[in-house]
């Protein structure tokens, strides 16, 4: 994100705290309202998925949308994941623009080869003849005591498609104005809501269908002594530690990557080289993941930036544990502080 | 105990192997239709021998033989209004051509190139390309015809597979879609025996691949893919149905892979000779041709000009086919997303540069 951008958007962040008038929402109703307006806005956006209309999605995400926009516009799909990404591929071919969603990310395994072999390459293998405008969203993470196969952080897997956008909120705020950018965007887009903060927290998101940039990450936090970066229900985590840190007099910058794939190294680079040191934080297993991807374009771009190596604080490489030691898995802000306050002792 | 339901499913054959009517033509299908789809068999046929013999010579990838299974695609092609939309497997030649997909695009696909996939035809501007993944196209299929639905179109989707996709979820779960959401489309399994060295007895062992419909709720019947005038019938009624708003139906149009599975296949290795030479008996072509001929319809001055004709048009496609250079090599670029993310920017000038090195007689990394 270039400066101009960075700037009107981290103004516009704190602007909308101050701002009363405007109703305070969750992650999960800022989903629904970004939903809800697009809806309204564009009569081809369409969404489907197990779940979703009459009942509203297990999340409630998708809450009243068939009352309001009826049973040709918000599908309840039989119990069949390959089918749903399958058909969001065939109904945007044909112009539509529709947001499946996938109950758990747990159960998006079933779709991927249509992901993969085909919303990420129909462009391509056509020459732009035809395209999939499309949006498959997913609950992702830990956290929230649910049963196996309700925890997974497997973004790494979809960052490594070409052809396809990876896109993870962590606020309700971005929730909403990236969800709209990605239900504009004329490619497919991924679109992981971290469910460990659907409901922790709620500010407030003016519904003025206003979308927010794709290729970049967001500054959530300014700071001078280290870049600490991470994305969905870890950046909570990774705020506390920059505040515990601004305590030992320690300047933290947070960055909250937000899109995964494409990433937006400049941002990234740009503050490793105003800080010289960099934490990653992420929920998913450490090794392949994005964390690494970032670690290895530091390595390539900013090395001479660097005053102490890149450090990674991440889940293990590990089957996610059932929610009884799932907290001996999730990155915990101490360990954050802890990688940040080494780092400090490289000058 | 009684039943509470119970089901049948339908065979039909018109034109039996001998070339005899065994009922009347249905008047749906005029003389002149049966010209044109005579003709275009032939014509796929010499296609598909020279696309054959262009693989063997160095001058196209892996391609799969339609030899013996023309009478199914080209009733379908004969019998699609022009703004339906065509869901293709990879053996499905003459449809294409008939929707408007040239013999040379099919060529420059299978000869490793994308562009074999972007039809300059905006007769088939809407139909899916070529699928390669097995039954991946049903679902495709599915979303085409709920957009249709969506839309309250008169439209409809035709889409096809072979026998061995119907062991694939996706083939199962598109057809249980297109039963519960009344979906205007005609699902054809071509069913030629064969998944590669797979018979259809090892596939599945249901009585009939139709019957399959009947869990879904959808119309299934067993046409005998080598009678054009049956399944071109069949395929009419099908089509209608959907138009009309009356829900899917599955076609299993029996026939045979007379050829190998693809030129990368040595079909001897696994299919006994004997079975190969009774399917001749059975074979489209002839049958058609012995039709036409007995009654008037097509005669020895037609079949040499057809064939001339026939000669002359592929000589023209394979010189417009070995004509075109491949694309740019930062092609593979140009169509990732409708605008390259600035991400990708250096690694598309890569590409770039290292291309107009090579252009300029230099050297490059990747070779």
């Amino acid at each position: 994100m270039n400066d101009a951008v960075k700037d009107a958007v981290i103004s516009s962040l704190n602007k909308q705290s101050s701002v009363d008038s405007v109703k305070s929402v969750t992650l999960v109703e800022a989903v629904n309202m970004a939903l809800a307006s697009e809806m309204r806005r564009d009569a081809d956006v369409v969404i489907l998925g197990e779940d979703i209309a009459v009942n509203g999605g297990v999340f409630r995400t998708t809450a009243n949308l068939q009352k309001e926009f009826g049973n040709k516009r918000v599908l309840d799909t039989p119990l069949a994941e390959t089918l749903i990404a399958g058909i969001t591929v065939g109904m945007a071919s044909q112009g539509l623009k529709p947001v499946a969603e996938i109950q758990f990310m747990g159960f998006i395994y079933a779709a991927m080869e249509q992901i993969i072999s085909h919303a990420s390459r129909l462009r391509n293998r056509t020459r732009g003849r035809l395209s999939c405008p499309l949006v498959i969203r997913a609950p992702f993470g830990g956290g929230i005591h649910a049963p196996e196969h309700h925890c997974e952080s497997t973004e790494a897997l979809f960052a490594h498609i070409p052809g396809i956008r990876v896109v993870i909120p962590s606020s309700p705020l971005r929730a909403y104005g990236l969800l709209l950018a990605a239900i504009r965007n004329p490619d497919p887009v991924i679109f992981l809501e971290p469910k460990r903060i659907y409901r922790a927290v709620s500010q407030p998101v003016p519904d003025n269908g206003e979308a927010l940039p794709l290729d970049t990450c967001f500054t959530l936090r300014e700071g001078s002594d280290m870049t600490l970066i991470s994305w969905g229900a870890m950046i909570h985590e990774t705020l506390e530690a920059a505040t515990r840190l601004a305590e030992a007099n320690i300047s933290a910058e947070v960055i909250d990557v937000a899109t995964i794939s494409p990433l937006d190294m400049d941002t990234i680079c740009a503050s490793v080289a105003k800080t010289g040191r960099c934490v990653i934080v992420h929920e998913a297993a450490r090794s392949n993941g994005v964390g690494g991807e970032i670690a290895a374009c530091l390595a390539e771009q900013s090395l001479f930036d660097l005053k102490a190596p890149v450090v990674r604080v991440t889940g293990y490489d590990t089957i996610m544990p059932y929610f009884r030691n799932e907290q001996h898995y999730l990155p915990s802000t101490a360990m954050i502080v802890e990688a940040a306050q080494k780092l400090m002792s490289y000058q | 105990m009684k039943s509470t339901q119970t089901f049948d499913i339908s065979h039909s054959c018109l034109l039996d192997a001998t070339g005899q009517l065994t009922d009347s033509c249905p008047t749906s299908i005029s003389a002149e239709h049966l010209r044109q789809a005579y003709a275009t068999m032939v014509l796929i046929r010499a296609f598909d021998q020279k696309a054959i013999a262009l693989q063997r010579t160095g001058k196209l990838g892996t391609y799969p033989s339609i030899l013996g299974q023309e009478a199914i695609s080209t009733a379908i092609g004969m019998t699609m209004q022009a703004d339906d939309v065509f869901v293709p497997y990879y053996r499905d030649q003459a449809a294409q051509y008939l929707r408007g997909v040239s013999l040379t695009e099919i060529l420059l696909y299978w000869g490793g190139d994308e562009r074999g996939s972007n039809y300059a035809s905006p007769k088939c501007a809407q139909d899916m390309p070529v699928c390669v993944p097995i039954a991946t196209q049903y679902c495709h299929a599915a979303g085409i015809a709920t957009a249709m639905k969506i839309r309250a179109e008169k439209r409809a989707v035709v889409v096809t597979c072979g026998d061995g996709a119907t062991s694939k979820g996706d083939f199962l779960e598109s057809l249980n879609l297109a039963g519960t959401w009344h979906l205007p489309m005609v699902m054809v399994v071509n069913n030629n025996q064969w998944a590669i060295s797979t018979p259809r007895a090892k596939q599945c062992n249901a009585q009939t691949l139709a019957q399959k419909a009947i869990g879904a709720g959808v119309q299934g019947l067993v046409v005998d893919g080598n009678d054009y005038v049956g399944m071109a019938y069949e395929l009419q009624k099908a089509l209608s149905r959907a138009h009309a708003g009356k829900g899917p139906t599955l076609i299993e149009a029996t026939s045979y892979r007379l050829g190998d599975h693809t030129t990368a296949d040595d079909a001897s290795r696994y299919r006994p000779a004997q079975e190969l030479k009774a399917a001749w008996e059975k074979e489209p072509i002839k049958r058609l041709r012995h039709y036409l001929q007995t009654t008037g319809l097509w005669t020895d001055a037609d079949e040499q000009a057809l064939l001339l004709q026939v000669k002359a048009d592929i000589d023209q496609v394979v010189a417009d086919y070995t004509s075109i250079a491949a694309d740019a090599p930062e092609s593979m670029f140009t169509y990732l997303f409708e605008e390259l993310p600035s991400a990708r920017l250096n690694q598309y000038q890569q590409v770039a540069n290292a291309a107009a090195s090579r252009a300029v007689g230099g050297g490059s990394h990747h070779e």
